[in-house]
């Protein structure tokens, strides 16, 4: 066992902040991801969910203060085989087969192309893919687990939007990550597919221990988490359980305690700013 | 720059960049025939002067591989850097060097493909009169596609978009075909442009085709331009390497 594996904290940040252009995006964010379980990162768009994922991922540029992944800072070498991230935008070779595109993944991560032993992931298949027929090696098991092995001989270029979003998703799962960021995997899907997906995140999470950390902005898909972190411009807004959040801000739902946060932040936002622009008017008149 | 090459890595992206070609048959037929096509145009418009088909034909079976490596190359590694592939492999345990050889094996054995044929059709169906042998035309051609990949991997660091990368050709490629001896001998050039012409890398792969041309024997200079040709390639695709970031804004 390694050093990972026994801290309680997957991801760390302490004063977290990161420049793109001439804008600040994240804005000195300060926040824990528990090991293990499933944890939400919502907020509307444009809040630095994704910035904030490639952070993590080890890819953004000009970050400053501490981030800590897996014991480790982020980025470094040692995290590339234990770190899978799924891009917003579906990141497979267009012009490849979808089982073209997990075989050369598959091979980027060092995973044996076709080993009967490892018919299976550690954490079983969906169940439709139990059901279906007896599948080899971890690229099979990848397409079963995202139901896209009827498609696995189609060019990436014909697929649907959402079969290509879970093709893409299908290369988190061929490597053994400790810790997998998806960022938006569940958009555009229908509600069976989405429930299944959420299924195996579960899976991923409660069998094998991985650690998620999902941005979404489908708010009923907070519920499906087991913490949660607000963001809003940059900053995070709360961090808790989504029942921790529907208590504390006495809201029924998980989006309704969103906007009440958004609410107050806005409220105080204002008060700050009132000064600012009654000025402003001032001179204007 | 990761300095470790794992060769598992590097195979796995130079076939997954062939199958990507394979699935683009009409690119792959253009690669191959256009140098063809080209060399019979080429022989009639120097229907009556069979030493210059010789002398330009024999040029050109070196410039082609450059020429076509390189735009499909730049044009290959933007697309990565664009489609969110390149960023994604960046968070994976791929060396850059990994990818930069991956790329340079898939182009180069591609070239030796398309330069085979073009050779071959130029030595037997169009008589290019040579006193060397094939094999040392085909090296220096081979050698001609890795400096085209080198140098298209390293431009598109510096294109945002297709339209600029297809510009970098003209900038690249052009001065150096002006300046290789194909048009008029370097020695009879200002001197500023001869001496830029000894530091261009096309200027060596043309005099080593010169060279297979004129002479049965391995010469020095022959050596001497393999050598050249070979350094440029590889300092140029190390320069590629570096031009890769991992983290990005
Ligand atoms: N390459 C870039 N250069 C400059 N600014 C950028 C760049 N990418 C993103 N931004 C800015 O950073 C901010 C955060 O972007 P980010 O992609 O992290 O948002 P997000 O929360 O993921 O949004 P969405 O839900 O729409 O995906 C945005 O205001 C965006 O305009
Ligand atoms: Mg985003």
């Amino acid at each position: 066992m390694n050093k990972s594996s026994l801290d309680p904290v997957s991801v760390r940040a302490h004063d977290l902040r990161v420049t793109r252009g001439r804008v600040q995006v994240l804005k000195g964010l300060d926040f824990t991801v528990r090991r293990g379980g499933v944890t939400g990162l919502l907020g509307p768009s444009g809040c630095g969910k994704t910035t904030l994922m490639r952070a993590i991922a080890g890819i953004q540029a000009r970050a400053t203060g501490t981030l800590e992944v897996l014991g480790r800072p982020a980025g470094s070498p040692a995290l590339r085989p234990l770190i899978g991230y799924v891009t917003q935008a579906p990141s497979v070779y267009l012009d490849l087969t979808v089982r073209q595109n997990l075989e050369y993944y598959a091979a980027v991560l060092g995973v044996p192309r076709a080993d009967p032993a490892m018919g299976a992931p550690p954490w079983g298949h969906l169940p439709a893919a139990r059901l279906g027929a007896v599948s080899r090696g971890r690229v099979d098991a990848a397409l079963a687990d995202v139901d896209l092995t009827s498609h696995a001989g189609a060019l990436a270029a014909d697929l649907s939007g959402g079969q290509r979003s879970r093709a893409s998703l299908a290369v988190a799962l061929l490597g053994s990550p400790e810790l997998l960021v998806l960022d938006e995997p569940t958009v555009g899907l229908d509600p069976v597919l989405r429930r299944g997906l959420w299924e195996l995140f579960h899976r991923l999470a409660g069998q094998h221990g991985v650690t998620l950390l999902i941005s979404s902005h489908v708010m009923d898909e907070a519920d499906r988490c087991e913490r949660l972190l607000l963001m809003r411009a940059g900053r995070l807004l709360a961090d808790g359980t989504p029942a921790e959040l529907r208590r504390r801000t006495g809201a029924d739902t998980v989006e309704e305690a969103f906007l009440r946060l958004v609410d107050d932040a806005d409220d105080a936002d204002d008060a700050g700013d009132a000064d600012d622009s009654a000025a402003r008017a001032g001179e204007s008149v | 720059m990761n300095a470790v090459l794992s060769p598992a890595r590097s195979l796995a992206t130079a076939r997954r960049v062939l199958r990507q070609l394979a699935h683009d048959p009409r690119t792959l037929a253009l690669l191959l025939l256009v140098p063809v096509g080209l060399l019979v145009l080429l022989y009639y418009v120097f229907d009556a002067d069979r030493t210059s088909f010789d002398a330009i034909g024999s040029s050109l079976l070196g410039i082609f591989p450059m020429v076509t490596m390189f735009l499909v190359t730049s044009i290959a590694t933007l697309r990565e850097r664009t489609s969110g592939t390149l960023e994604r492999l960046m968070t994976m345990p791929l060396g850059k060097a990994d990818l930069v050889a991956g790329y340079a094996l898939a182009f180069g054995a591609f070239a030796v493909l398309q330069a085979t044929l073009a050779t071959g059709v130029a030595l037997w169906l169009l008589g290019l009169d040579i006193a060397g042998s094939p094999w040392l035309l085909l090296l220096v051609a081979l050698l001609n596609a890795l400096l085209g990949t080198a140098l298209g991997l390293f431009v598109s660091a510096f294109a945002a978009s297709e339209f600029q990368a297809v510009q970098f050709m003209p900038a690249v490629i052009f001065p150096q075909l002006l300046l290789c001896g194909l048009f008029a001998p370097r020695d009879s050039m200002q001197p500023v442009l001869e001496a830029v012409s000894h530091v261009l890398p096309m200027s060596y792969s043309v005099d080593g085709m010169t060279q297979v041309l004129r002479h049965q024997d391995i010469t020095g200079d022959y050596v001497r331009d393999v050598v050249v040709v070979a350094g440029s390639a590889l300092a140029v695709l190390a320069l590629g390497a570096a031009t890769l970031r991992r983290r990005t804004d």
